[in-house]
């Protein structure tokens, strides 16, 4: 069986890097005991697979993550069974049944939309977000590799002068970053609360 | 002093900027928060090194597990803090915290230090100096927090003692709470009473040392001469504190959220070791042995597994293999545990080939490698050190291990054992080289050794603790040879940097005078001293220059039988004449057998008959006490040396 579970992941667990996430849901799967599906070999590991890494220090209330069971069970019950084991930080939204076929998580992600709230109000916040989208090409530098970050922003929006909405891509090799997006706008990230509210697949 | 919200908020700005995060933030399954003001007695639990390791010290989980379970107590924890962190904390004026609740430390009534090793005694005036609590215990106040301290090196604790009110010798679990007792009566008593007299009833705790409440004083040569108690009722010589049967073990563990080093639930199955090495300040400080059951073992890995999902237990002891029920547990432990792709880890394992069907019956990965801890290469060595294990049952381990699937084999060796040349020290890469060898005769190319080679320091309350540590001239011409040995395909050499070796070796040993180098140490920016990167060796020496004392007099100088040591007062219970007969006996390359086959009276049943009496049976290992006169013996000790 395989199934498809949203979380939120908040509070402490928002320093939990993505690796760190992994071997956090593999520990409170084991302590729901659920049926889970192992990988073969001499190191054995579980079958989960974690959709798109959220940047330490974001929360989010839409990540996803896969996990592999060796028998059928309802729905309700794994909900259940997990519910009273999650860790403080970790929450669950939603659970679905995936179907066997249907392609690994990463390779269905298209983008995410964050909400991001600033520390300071900017009041010229809608004339920077206007400059920025009037732009053909942002090009930035990441890691030492030169990028453009304009085809990576879907939508951007400003509500107040705190509070940013991004649309950003998230493809293999062309994943839009909130805070680069912020230091584009030159606001520090620092001072910015960001915020994770959807990751849309393909087909959705 | 900032309030926990104010921390709070400034933690909000700061964390984002440094490395690792989590380790500040508290927050993680099994943490115990209770509300603040509705709790009577409130108790920091510190490990003065980072997170990382922090979280790994299961004396400490012990402690934070037995304290929280009082409704009138609660205690949180605290780790110091990186040097990215350390910077942030000092620029925005943020104290030292609890991860639970952001309370700064001095806000706590006691705050307890892990001392393990003494490494930690800079990062440990570091820890105070950023919780603003005067670092030395005479400036404190009624307001300050209590501040105690145990671990293995607080056998030796006098290179610390102006710093810490009171030690605790031995094992803290019955201790942690008498010492809760005594505060809270005291603080209902006088509110804002005077420090001394709390620090007066708290050394009437069986295994507590005020090192207040003493004095010492030096012969003219610079050695020790004497200790002269300052009150009346305050214990002389102060006697270890152990617990007669181990306590139910801890199972509900605080999961990191991230990595940590042994990032494993460890369950303890024995404390003790009847073995005897000689070099050994584990072995003889953990006195007597006792065991718990096959059975509370399964049911501690059951309730672990059930309250954290860790996916490794580690079952602890000094010496896996002389466990008495092992074959048995390890069995149960398949027979439970087989079909959740749990992993079991036994470590130090005997070098014999059950101790491989051991492991195998524990199916435990191939990966890391089999650990085998021969310490010495010649015969010579090994009845010096009283570690008798032949070469040849070595190799036929070696080949055995190699043969089931391992390619690893990680070998522990010490250099610097007492009389050790250069030829001991050849033995060692011989020894290597001779496992490697089986290994390829039985898999060929993909066979490996890793040697793990380090320096030997003498410890306090050991048999060696007369004898000289090598000179750092000495430790590296030994590390050169072995350096220039092991190479090639296969070989792996793992050593320590010998300015370290020092460090430890001048601590270990230590008198009250070398406080004043610790702290003039760490006015000079030592900490984190256990770091390679961080280690300040030049800082070390200043401070011994500065305070006119010379390192070569605590490490490498051959101390007379008849001196007496500046630790003496500590009792491990184990006998002077004990030792310097054993001592002797290594002169002479004479082997003590295991005391389960014979007991050697070191000096544990005397004093602690009645304990034996009221628990018989197989949960220790030294033989039953039947006569009743010896009972009286603890008292007549006391009585005599005071």
């Amino acid at each position: 069986m395989r199934i498809k579970i949203a979380f939120s992941k908040t509070e402490a667990m928002r320093y939990t890097s993505h690796l760190d996430l992994q071997r956090t849901w593999e520990r409170t799967l084991r302590r729901a005991q659920l049926p889970l599906a192992y990988s073969q070999g001499f190191n054995p590991h579980p079958k989960i697979n974690l959709g798109a890494a959220l940047p330490l220090g974001f929360t989010s209330d839409a990540e996803i993550i896969e996990v592999w069971l060796e028998e059928q069970a309802p729905l309700r019950e794994i909900e259940s069974a997990l519910t009273p084991v999650l860790p403080p930080g970790l929450k669950v939204q939603d659970i679905q049944e995936t179907e066997r076929r249907v392609p690994k998580l990463q390779n269905l992600i298209q983008s995410t939309k964050y909400q991001v709230k600033l520390a300071e109000s900017t009041p010229d916040l809608a004339e920077r977000v206007a400059d920025l989208l009037s732009k053909t090409s942002i090009i930035r530098q990441r890691r030492g590799k030169e990028y453009d970050l304009r085809p990576l922003i879907l939508a951007l929006e400003n509500e107040e002068e705190r509070h940013l909405q991004m649309h950003l891509r998230a493809q293999p090799g062309a994943t839009g970053r909130p805070d680069e997006v912020l230091l584009a706008l030159d606001i520090d990230p620092l001072s910015a609360h960001i915020h994770r509210s959807e990751i849309i697949l393909e087909g959705e | 002093m900032l309030t926990s919200n104010e921390i709070q908020a400034r933690l909000e700005r700061v964390l984002p900027t440094v490395q690792k995060p989590g380790r500040y933030t508290g927050g993680e399954l099994n943490q115990v928060v209770k509300d603040w003001d509705a709790v009577r007695t409130k108790v920091a639990l510190v490990f003065p090194d980072i997170y990382d390791l922090g979280m790994s010290n299961l004396g400490l989980a012990i402690l934070y597990d037995l304290l929280n379970q009082r409704q009138d107590v609660l205690a949180e924890r605290a780790y110091a803090p990186w040097t990215d962190m350390e910077a942030a904390m000092r620029q925005n004026e943020i104290p030292l915290y609890s991860l639970e609740t952001k309370h700064p430390l001095a806000d706590f009534d006691i705050v307890g230090i892990s001392l393990p090793y003494e490494t930690l005694y800079t990062s440990t005036l570091n820890v105070l100096d950023l919780s603003r609590i005067p670092l030395f215990s005479a400036a404190r106040g009624p307001q300050h927090p209590l501040i105690i301290a145990g671990g293995h090196s607080t056998f030796n604790p006098e290179p610390m003692h102006p710093f810490i009110d009171a030690f605790v010798i031995g094992e803290g679990e019955g201790a942690i709470g008498e010492i809760v007792d005594t505060v809270q009566t005291f603080k209902q008593r006088a509110k804002n009473g005077e420090r001394g007299a709390l620090l007066r009833e708290l050394a009437k705790i069986w295994g507590v040392y005020v090192p207040s409440l003493y004095e010492v004083e030096y012969h003219e040569d610079g050695t020790f001469a004497s200790v002269t108690k300052l009150f009346e009722e305050a214990p002389l010589p102060i006697d270890k504190r152990i617990e007669a049967t181990l306590p139910p073990a801890t199972t509900r563990f605080v999961v990191p959220y991230i990595d940590t080093v042994h990032n494993r639930a460890p369950i303890e199955i024995m404390r003790g070791c009847t073995r005897g090495c000689r070099f050994c300040h584990a072995g003889m400080i953990t006195r007597p042995v006792r065991e718990r059951s096959v059975d509370e073992v399964i049911t501690a890995i059951e309730e672990t597994i059930h309250y954290t999902g860790f996916e490794e237990i580690g079952l602890l002891s000094l010496s896996s293999s002389d466990y008495t029920h092992v074959v048995e547990l390890v069995e149960k432990v398949h027979e439970r545990f087989g079909d959740e792709h749990l992993s079991v880890s036994l470590p130090s394992l005997r070098i014999e080939s059950v101790s491989v069907d051991l492991m195998d019956a524990l199916k435990s990965g191939r990966k890391g490698g089999f650990t085998l801890a021969p310490e010495a290469a010649t015969e010579k060595m090994r009845q010096i050190i009283n570690k008798p294990v032949s070469t040849e049952q070595l190799l036929e381990t070696a080949r055995e291990i190699y043969t089931r699937g391992w390619t690893t084999i990680k070998l522990y060796f010490m250099i610097g054992h007492p009389s050790e040349t250069l030829e001991d020290v050849q033995a060692i890469a011989d020894l290597c080289k001779a496992v490697l060898q089986e290994g390829r005769k039985a898999i060929g190319g993909r066979a490996k050794v890793n040697a793990g080679v380090s320096t030997f320091v003498p410890k306090p309350h050991t048999p060696f603790q007369w004898v000289p540590c090598d000179s750092i001239e000495q430790i590296k011409a030994k590390q050169d040879l072995l350096k220039e040995q092991l190479r090639g395909r296969g070989l792996k050499l793992n050593w320590n940097d010998p300015h370290e070796t020092q460090l430890e070796a001048w601590l270990s040993r230590g008198d009250r005078r070398l406080a004043e180098v610790v702290y003039q140490a760490w006015k000079r920016g030592a900490k984190f001293d256990a770091w390679g990167e961080h280690f300040n060796y030049p800082a070390w020496m200043e401070a011994f220059e500065d305070v006119g004392l010379d390192p070569a007099f605590y490490t490498h100088r051959q101390r007379p039988l008849d001196e007496v040591s500046p630790w003496e007062h500590l009792s491990t219970t184990i006998r002077k004449k004990f030792l310097t007969q054993d001592y002797l006996w290594s002169l002479e390359g004479r082997i003590r057998i295991d005391c389960r086959e014979q007991c050697f009276a070191c000096g544990i049943l005397p004093t602690f008959a009645g304990l034996r009496r009221q628990n018989p049976g197989d949960v220790w290992q030294c033989p039953e006490v039947k006569n009743k006169r010896v009972q009286v013996i603890r008292e007549n000790q006391v009585a005599v040396r005071t």
